[in-house]
């Protein structure tokens, strides 16, 4: 796959990098120092830094303002969109607002229902859903047009991604799925977190049997468990998402003291598995609130330090 | 079916608290099948709210009628003849009807009686659902009969979300996610190839957005 | 039997208490009954299948309007008794009386005879 577009991302993914990525959520606030101070944490062991968009509907600084700031950074921000939130005036607006200050990644999704968040009486918009997003902003990267027609100018130079969730129902659709969001636009994927190894590898093969892996850079979720409680919590109240009872017992299993270091072994081993499957081209690693644990992840897995692309 | 529940009495009330001659108008169709406002739910808030005047020493004359429909113009003139001796109706009608009660009779109150819920079905005695949104552009066709933007409740149309679990919607674990029932519909069918075609970005202007809409047949315009 | 039960209580005999409809109930009491108390079969054993299910359905759609217009719902009650069984009757009427004397008349009663005068 060429590259088409300044994004660093692309650049690594293109050379044949395992590329990582990882993510920070802003403040609830207007304190930059909510995103400035996290990306610091993370910034030379990571290609790109997901910014999140209103995640579970609770309301927050909003991501392209923070993608913003990883800019002046000099940092390389992936802007997360999700389409609840603005309509498709807004959308292309945001759109080109993020590519006025050059960032050159985005990533399309539907978000969470408003009802999840501090504003569950508020409207949900959805005026797009996120497979007609990844149409949008493909098209005005390579037709140069606005949806009503007219000719952009200084068209966005996007590498476009979408999320998989290799693990949600229902499972027989996953793969068409996948196959749809490409024929979308969809460039780069970035899947939910995965502790069920085996699932996600049979997920693989059957992506390779479609041949999607040559069509999209997958690039593999994960997050490091931080105690025995929040794998029973994401096991059991979080949607989408399949936590091994194995791996629950493991962390349960750990003295209480002893669980986060665990729960960070358990993601360096996942990480060192996932790197043997074809077709994984990355690491996408979400440590919410956790940002910390990230540098010592990359480097344990050989991943540090990152490749330098022109 | 329009679906609508009934006000709470309290509500009702507040509005007609100091009326002298009230007129609660019923309707024979939806309201009628949902419960909620025919001739029955007429009689007994009619009752209801003479008990609650007597009750509070206020001499109140409470009538009752119920009418074939309120959204056409012929049955609203059967009232024409009596309607200035009420300076109140309660309409227990759906929206529809209340607001085409007031427009015909504008110098006269018209409370709602109920609330007006949405387009749907009666799933069992009791127990109804929504089915449509009236976005005005039937995309029925291709979803195997089930509609993403009347029960999805991020109206997408190229579902499911992440969300979906052993086939619930991630906001409720009693709500179906329509996209499940969309892919098993297909499959059902044999159809199960068309989910890949993509569905394109819909034209919200038939849609509420779009104003308040019309439909004009010419053919049958005198 | 010739079992004793209060005076006051006017029996309205029905084929099956899902007969009684909720403006039965509502009407009684805006003609100035003090109390309404329907009695039908046990639960299960209704002649007609369902009809004293109806009627309890009813009966609580009734006490939930008497209590927001200031009547009362403790003025109206459900019954279930073996059709058979005259002294758990006798025993209904009884405690339904002594109800309705602890809550004094019903106040629409009161309220029209203030009207009239």
């Amino acid at each position: 796959m060429s590259v088409e577009t300044p994004s660093r991302l692309e650049k690594i993914l293109a050379a044949g990098h395992l590329a990582v990525t990882s993510e920070c959520g802003p403040p609830r606030g207007s304190d930059p120092e909510g995103i400035t101070k996290k990306a610091e944490m993370i910034k030379a062991h990571v290609d790109a830094i997901n910014i999140t968009d209103n995640q579970t509907s609770v309301t927050r600084l909003c991501s392209l303002a923070a993608c913003i700031r990883l800019k002046l950074m000099g940092l390389e921000p992936v802007l997360q969109m999700v389409t609840r939130d603005r309509n498709r005036i807004a959308l292309q607006s945001d759109i080109l607002g993020a590519a006025s200050f050059d960032i050159n990644n985005i990533l399309c999704l539907s978000g969470d229902h408003q009802s999840f968040g501090d504003c569950p009486q508020g409207q949900n918009v959805h005026d797009l859903d996120s497979m007609q997003l990844l149409q949008t902003v493909s098209y005005m990267r390579d037709a140069g047009k606005f949806l009503g027609g007219d000719d952009i100018q200084r068209p966005p130079q996007m590498f476009v991604g979408a999320a998989a969730n290799p693990f949600a129902d229902p499972f027989e659709i996953r793969i068409p799925r996948l196959a749809k969001k490409i024929a979308a636009g969809a460039e780069f994927i970035q899947t939910q977190c995965i502790y069920n190894l085996d699932k996600f590898e049979h997920w693989m093969q059957l992506v390779r049997d479609r041949g999607l892996h040559e069509k999209v850079h997958i690039l593999a979720g994960l997050t490091p468990l931080k105690s025995a409680g929040m794998a029973r919590y994401m096991k059991n109240r979080v949607p989408g998402m399949d936590v091994p009872d194995d791996i629950v017992k493991r962390m349960a299993d750990t003295p209480k003291e002893k669980q986060a270091d665990e729960g960070v072994n358990i993601c360096v081993e996942s990480i060192e598995r996932l790197k043997e499957v074809e077709g994984v081209s990355g690491f996408h690693v979400m440590a919410i609130e956790w940002e910390e644990k990230v540098p010592e992840i990359v480097e344990r897995t050989g991943l540090y330090p990152r490749p330098v692309v022109e | 079916m329009i679906v609508a529940d009934k006000k709470p009495i309290e509500e009702i009330i507040e509005n007609v608290k100091n009326n002298k001659d009230i007129l609660i108008l019923g309707c024979n169709e939806c309201v009628t099948v949902c419960e909620a406002g025919g001739k029955k739910e007429v009689g007994v808030l009619a009752s209801a709210l003479r008990m609650y005047f007597l009750n509070h020493g206020h001499e109140v004359r409470i009538d009752e009628i119920t009418l074939q429909r309120q959204c056409d113009h012929e049955y609203l003139e059967e009232i024409r003849d009596r309607i200035d001796q009420y300076d109140a109706v309660v309409s227990l009608a759906c929206g529809v009807g209340v607001q085409f009660t007031a427009e015909k009779y504008h110098a006269t109150p018209i409370y709602p009686g109920v609330n007006t819920c949405f387009l749907g079905v009666t799933e069992a005695r009791g127990l109804w659902t929504e089915r449509c949104q009236a976005c005005g552009q039937c995309i029925l066709a291709t979803t195997g009969g089930i509609c993403p933007v009347s029960r999805c409740a991020k109206r997408i149309l190229n579902g499911p979300c992440g969300g979906s679990t052993g086939g619930k919607c991630e906001i409720n674990k009693e709500i179906d996610c329509a996209w499940q029932l969309i892919i098993d519909r297909l499959t059902a069918l044999d159809r199960l190839d068309d989910y890949e075609t993509l569905c394109p970005i819909k034209d919200w202007s038939t849609d509420r957005a779009g104003g308040p809409r019309k439909v004009s047949r010419e053919d049958l315009q005198l | 039997m010739r079992l004793q039960y209060p005076i006051g209580i006017r029996v309205v005999r029905v084929p099956c208490t899902g007969k009684v409809d909720v403006l039965y109930i509502l009407h009684a009491f805006e003609k100035g009954a003090d109390g309404v108390y329907l009695v039908g079969c046990l639960e299960g054993g209704c002649h007609y299948n369902s009809g004293n299910i109806k009627a309890r359905n009813r009966v609580e759609q009734a006490r939930k309007i008497l209590d927001v217009i200031g009547v009362g719902g403790q003025r109206v009650e459900m019954y279930n008794l073996s059709s058979s069984d005259g002294p758990l009757f006798a025993d209904y009427a009884t405690e339904m009386n002594g109800r309705i004397q602890e809550m004094g008349p019903n106040p629409i009663k009161l309220a029209r005879k203030k009207q009239a005068a």
